[in-house]
């Protein structure tokens, strides 16, 4: 079932299209990474579907409705970037307001607190917290009435990578709620194992979308080949391969090559009859880094 | 809880915690003081009570400092919280945009008249206390009230500049000229055009109609020349008979005066891209 659909959507502040054509679907029990640079378009991306822009073009579906309407943002948490509260408010105080808002009991706010490491600091004012603490106190809003769709933008960024992991296992519980997620980063490494799929943003428009094996094939991304070789031996490699010395370099007593994807299963079959020289082999596929930098930077930036 | 009654609470809080309340209620207080027990002295000898002295007084006080009071606590409300980043997070919580801004007036209102009840009220018990007068104690009630009123006013004033710019420092700064504007600028500006005139140009139904077309100056007509004993003292008994405005017409003005501001305030807040 799809929690949100973008069909042909366009946002425009004057001239500039802040979103620009895009389509788009998120299901519910997904995480969905979105990607860009700063003004690509992600946090616009992200109004569209709380109701708070309307759009100038183009359809948005949320929750099987129009963004905006009561139950939609009943039924969504929203950690927007830099999250800001109020400074004089503890954070007990802070959570328990918007739970009202929400309609929500107060006996859950003690819980997201202590959920989210709170629980000690709860009765302080929230000017004396820390960036990581206020992030903390950020989710612990957005966790408010078991959202059924979670936008999360930059969450990470300010957080220590401790924080970041349990952060991570948050969103996973979410997922396995069957809860939809659409988060963006800028820390990508992060990103790769713990997202469903990738949506690259880049001025507006999207330009890539899939899982990151998906992407990688897409880009034509080369596979890393490393491989290690019998000791004193490594100049034989590229002539018993018959592979071009140019496409071979050595990295601290590894020789690399870079491999087209269609070229995988030939490169292996060779490699493996080598075996009296080759030890052993150590196969990378495409990096998020390098499926981000090849769909952004193949437009020019 | 409903949205309106919960943003109203939490704004109420605020202005109790960060001292707001405190700083309004002693400045109140302390002026109505030493207005109430300066104000009485010359008095005595025209035999004016010192009650109805205290009310003109306090009046031409309240049209200086209520809507000051107001315009800072109201002009920051809006913009104010864009800019800090809150106000997406509080939209994106099924709240409508003029659910924010009603809470936030019921919130602000609630604290202004707590200021005033308590500065005011002060005030009053200290004058009954000390000199057991008896006097116009209606006049005094209804001054008090009607100097909630104002504030609210310019509160609604507030938020309308508050959503009209883009900026904080805008929205100070456009405070500012609307109380420029309302307190001094517009009768300066209508007494220049009847001494141009030499009081021939304008018939006093224009005037009356044009004293209502600014807020303190409904106020005014109101405190100062609408009830019986405090208009003998107040020097405004003569135009108050010629442009015959009923109170009624005075707190309408002052109601009008909250609803449009307010509207206008709400409409180019929803329509806002936050």
């Amino acid at each position: 079932m799809t929690a949100v659909r973008l069909q042909g959507a366009v946002k425009r502040y004057g001239r500039l299209a802040a979103v620009d054509g895009v389509d788009l679907a998120l299901a519910h029990g997904e995480r969905l990474a979105l990607l860009g640079h700063n003004g690509a378009g992600k946090t616009t991306m992200m109004k569209i579907i709380l109701g708070l822009v309307p759009l100038s073009a183009g359809t948005v579906t949320v929750l099987g409705g129009r963004p905006g309407r009561w139950e939609a943002k009943a039924a969504t948490g929203f950690l927007p970037e830099n999250v800001a509260f109020h400074e004089a408010m503890t954070g007990w105080e802070t959570l328990r307001f918007y739970a009202r808002l929400k309609r929500r009991p107060a006996a859950e706010c003690g819980r997201l607190l202590e959920r989210v490491g709170l629980g000690a600091a709860a009765r302080r004012r929230v000017g004396t917290y820390s960036k990581g603490m206020r992030q903390r106190l950020g989710l612990a809003q957005a966790l408010l009435g078991e959202p059924r769709l979670m936008l999360l933008d930059e969450p990470t960024s300010g957080l220590d990578p401790e924080l970041r992991l349990a952060f991570y296992e948050i969103v996973r519980e979410l997922k396995e709620r069957g809860a939809a997620v659409l988060l963006s980063s800028h820390l990508l490494t992060e990103l790769e194992e713990r997202t469903d799929r990738i949506a690259i943003l880049d001025r507006g428009r999207l330009v890539a979308e899939g899982t990151l094996d998906d992407l990688g094939r897409q880009a034509g991304l080369p596979l890393r080949f490393r491989v290690r070789v019998a000791p004193g031996r490594s100049g034989e490699l590229a002539e018993r391969l018959g592979w071009p010395p140019q496409r071979l370099r050595e990295e601290t007593g590894t020789s690399v090559l870079d491999c087209p994807p269609a070229d995988k299963m030939p490169l292996l079959r060779r490699l493996a009859a080598l075996d009296d020289l080759v030890t052993d082999i150590d196969m990378q596929p495409p990096r998020l880094n390098d499926v981000y930098a090849h769909f952004t930077g193949a437009n020019g930036q | 809880m409903n949205a309106v009654l919960t943003i109203a609470a939490k704004e109420f809080r605020d202005g109790l915690r960060n001292r707001w309340v405190v700083a309004a209620t002693l400045l109140l207080a302390g002026l109505a003081l030493a207005l109430a027990f300066l104000g009485s002295a010359p008095t005595g000898a025209v035999g004016a009570s010192p009650l109805a002295v205290t009310v003109v007084s306090l009046a031409s006080l309240s049209i200086f400092l209520i809507p000051l009071i107001a315009l800072m606590l109201a002009f920051d409300a809006l913009v104010g919280e864009i800019e800090r980043g809150t106000m997406m997070l509080l939209l994106s919580y099924p709240v409508a945009h003029w659910q924010v801004l009603v809470g936030k007036f019921l919130g602000h209102g609630a604290l202004l008249a707590l200021a005033i009840l308590l500065g005011y009220g002060l005030a009053g018990a200290v004058i009954r206390g000390a000199g057991g007068h008896t006097g116009d104690w209606f006049a005094y009630a209804a001054m008090v009230g009607t100097s909630i009123l104002l504030g609210a006013v310019f509160l609604a004033l507030g938020y309308l500049a508050s959503a009209v710019v883009h900026e904080r420092a805008t929205a100070a700064g456009l405070a500012v000229g609307l109380w420029l504007l309302f307190v001094l600028l517009f009768d300066l500006v209508l007494l220049g055009a009847l001494v141009a005139t030499g009081g021939e140009g304008l018939s006093a139904g224009m005037v009356g109609g044009l004293l209502l077309l600014n807020p303190t100056d409904a106020y005014r007509l109101f405190n100062l020349a609408g009830l019986a004993e405090v208009r003998q003292f107040s020097g405004l008994a003569g135009i108050a008979d010629q442009i015959a405005l009923s109170p009624g017409a005075a707190i309408g003005a002052l109601l009008a005066w909250i609803a449009v501001p307010l509207a206008l305030a709400g409409i180019l807040f929803s329509r806002r891209s936050i």
